[in-house]
């Protein structure tokens, strides 16, 4: 008996350490009125900021959900019915347009590739010192927007520097958010992730620029979802985010935002 | 009398909503798409990879939980000592530990910046980002399953058969591996089968702790997630290559663990 009642003690304790950390994890708490956004991961900080900064102002807060962008627009696709949908480039919203799922999307933001690598890494400085022998790195799956800038980064360099960098990947991850994680545990050297990724990182990474002539260009674009269940909430959601409070919290996160 | 029959009317109605609940699901996959494009989905190198990995890293996990699990279970069950009952309890915990905590729990004890992260170095082991890495993950998660069906199985066995054994003049190891293993085989190989379920299906620590590379540490789980978003032909063919292994491995499990199979978990109770 005595048995019995530890383990349900032990058992409750770790329901409830669960149970905070799922309330934990996208912030805001969505009552049935607020306007779901299906965000890529790289957007959490400044979505997240923008977030707090249209509850301030009295507005509900939005309920985000962040995952890589593929697999967002696989959800929709599948029949998952965001209000909105922000992606970290144009084709995936482009290809949800096509097929009548997406309101025409709207570009709210630029970002840039680097090469991220733990701040007290006074060893690896560019490029070429990421593609040494044992240096270990963290790509983008192919699928993922971060995956696929990094894809095309590789493909502008000559063809020797490309396979020493090809050879270190150790980790394919689902999306930037995982990259990231791998960078700050130590687990990598280094890691192709975006600007801003660093930028929210507070000191920890430390961005080595990549040639401009291989740079991508990156652009963010959103919609509202075909069939969304709040669609003015939708539409005022993304005239706050192409609006100054959602161009302040992407330049403080470290995005471009598009000229007006 | 009526009101009788409208409990079981009940009962059998709540039967068939868990019925159906559990099982449309896993007919959807394979309802969803023909099987031959199923089977062509899995002429993938990238997939077939991705299988075998799977299957060495669980057999790896689980002849790492056997070896060691067995004979805990068995002194947990068979002695009686201090601490024994929060012992079991602790062993118990990853049990109910969401996968991502698993994960991040294996990178804060044996990642490069963990507790025990110079010394697995120091050792020139590398487990994060290896397939090492996932069989560690594998393990944790996995080995609760087995310790606890095995503990239920031990404590199951008539302590007489043991002592007989004793007096007959065979030593403890004899008496353990002849005697109290095959009494208790039914519960080990159920325990197996639920470690392995367990293992083969593992996502979240495996992402965390090894991460997802082809070859090397993306486990069926992965490679599902991986074709989610661009290829899901593929990651139902694979989904479904799961379901039968899955069904088979329990089935097997089901025969092998003989016609009683409940006895040991309700001594266990």
């Amino acid at each position: 008996m005595r048995r019995r009642l530890r383990a349900g003690a032990v058992i409750a304790a770790a329901a409830a350490a669960t149970a905070l950390a799922g309330c934990g994890g996208d912030g805001a708490s969505a009552g049935d009125g607020a306007v779901r956004v299906s965000a890529a991961a790289s957007l959490r900080t400044a979505f997240t900021e923008l977030g707090a900064a249209l509850a301030r102002d009295g507005g509900a807060a939005p309920a985000f959900s962040f995952a890589g962008s593929d697999v967002l627009a696989a959800q929709i696709r599948q029949g998952a019915r965001p209000d909105v949908y922000a992606a970290a480039d144009e084709a995936l919203p482009s290809d949800l347009h096509r097929r009548g799922l997406l309101d025409p999307p709207r570009v709210f933001a630029t970002n840039e590739l680097v090469a991220a690598v733990p701040a007290e890494r006074r060893d690896l400085r560019s490029l070429a010192d990421l593609g040494r022998a044992g240096v270990t790195i963290a790509v983008g799956a192919p699928a993922v927007p971060v995956g696929a800038y990094t894809h095309t980064v590789l493909a502008h360099l000559p063809a020797a520097e490309r396979s020493a960098l090809q050879r270190n990947v150790r980790s394919t991850e689902p999306d930037v958010g995982g990259i990231v994680g791998k960078l700050t545990e130590g687990a990598v050297d280094a890691g192709f992730v975006y600007r801003s990724d660093v930028r929210a990182s507070a000191g920890t990474l430390r961005a080595i620029p990549l040639p401009r002539a291989a740079r991508p260009v990156i652009r963010y674009a959103a919609g509202v979802v075909r069939g969304a269940p709040r669609r003015a909430a939708a539409q005022r959601f993304l005239d706050a985010l192409t609006g100054p409070a959602g161009r302040r919290a992407l330049r403080a996160a470290g995005f471009g935002v598009p000229a007006r | 009398m009526r009101s009788g029959r409208a409990f079981r009317a009940a009962l059998a109605l709540a039967l068939a909503l868990a019925l159906g609940f559990l099982l449309l699901p896993v007919v959807a996959i394979f309802v969803d798409t023909d099987p031959g494009t199923l089977l062509s989905a899995l002429d993938d190198p990238s997939a077939r990879d991705a299988l075998r990995l799977s299957l060495e890293c669980t057999l790896a996990a689980l002849a790492i939980v056997v070896v060691v699990g067995t004979p805990a279970a068995y002194l947990l069950a068979t002695r009686r000592f201090r601490g024994r009952a929060t012992i079991a309890t602790l062993l118990e915990l990853p049990l109910v530990l969401p996968p991502a905590v698993a994960g991040i729990a294996l990178l804060a004890a044996l990642g490069p910046e963990g507790l025990l992260g110079g010394a697995v170095a120091g050792a020139g082991l590398r487990l994060v980002l290896s397939t090492a890495g996932v069989i560690v993950a594998l393990t944790f998660v996995s080995a609760p399953f087995y310790l606890r069906q095995a503990q239920a199985a031990f404590a199951a066995v008539d302590p007489r058969w043991l002592d007989a054994s004793r007096t007959l003049g065979a030593g403890e190891l004899r008496t353990w591996l002849r005697v109290a293993v095959p009494a208790a085989r039914p519960g080990l190989v159920t325990g197996l089968a639920l470690a392995w379920g367990r293992a083969v299906g593992e996502f979240g620590a495996t992402l965390m702790f090894a991460g997802s590379f082809r070859g090397v540490t993306q486990t069926v789980p992965l490679a599902i997630y991986e074709r989610f978003s661009t290829d899901f032909t593929g990651a139902l063919a694979l989904s479904a290559v799961l379901v039968v292994v899955s069904a088979a491995v329990l089935l097997t499990a089901k025969l092998l663990a003989g016609p009683e199979p409940a006895a040991a978990s309700r001594a266990a109770a």
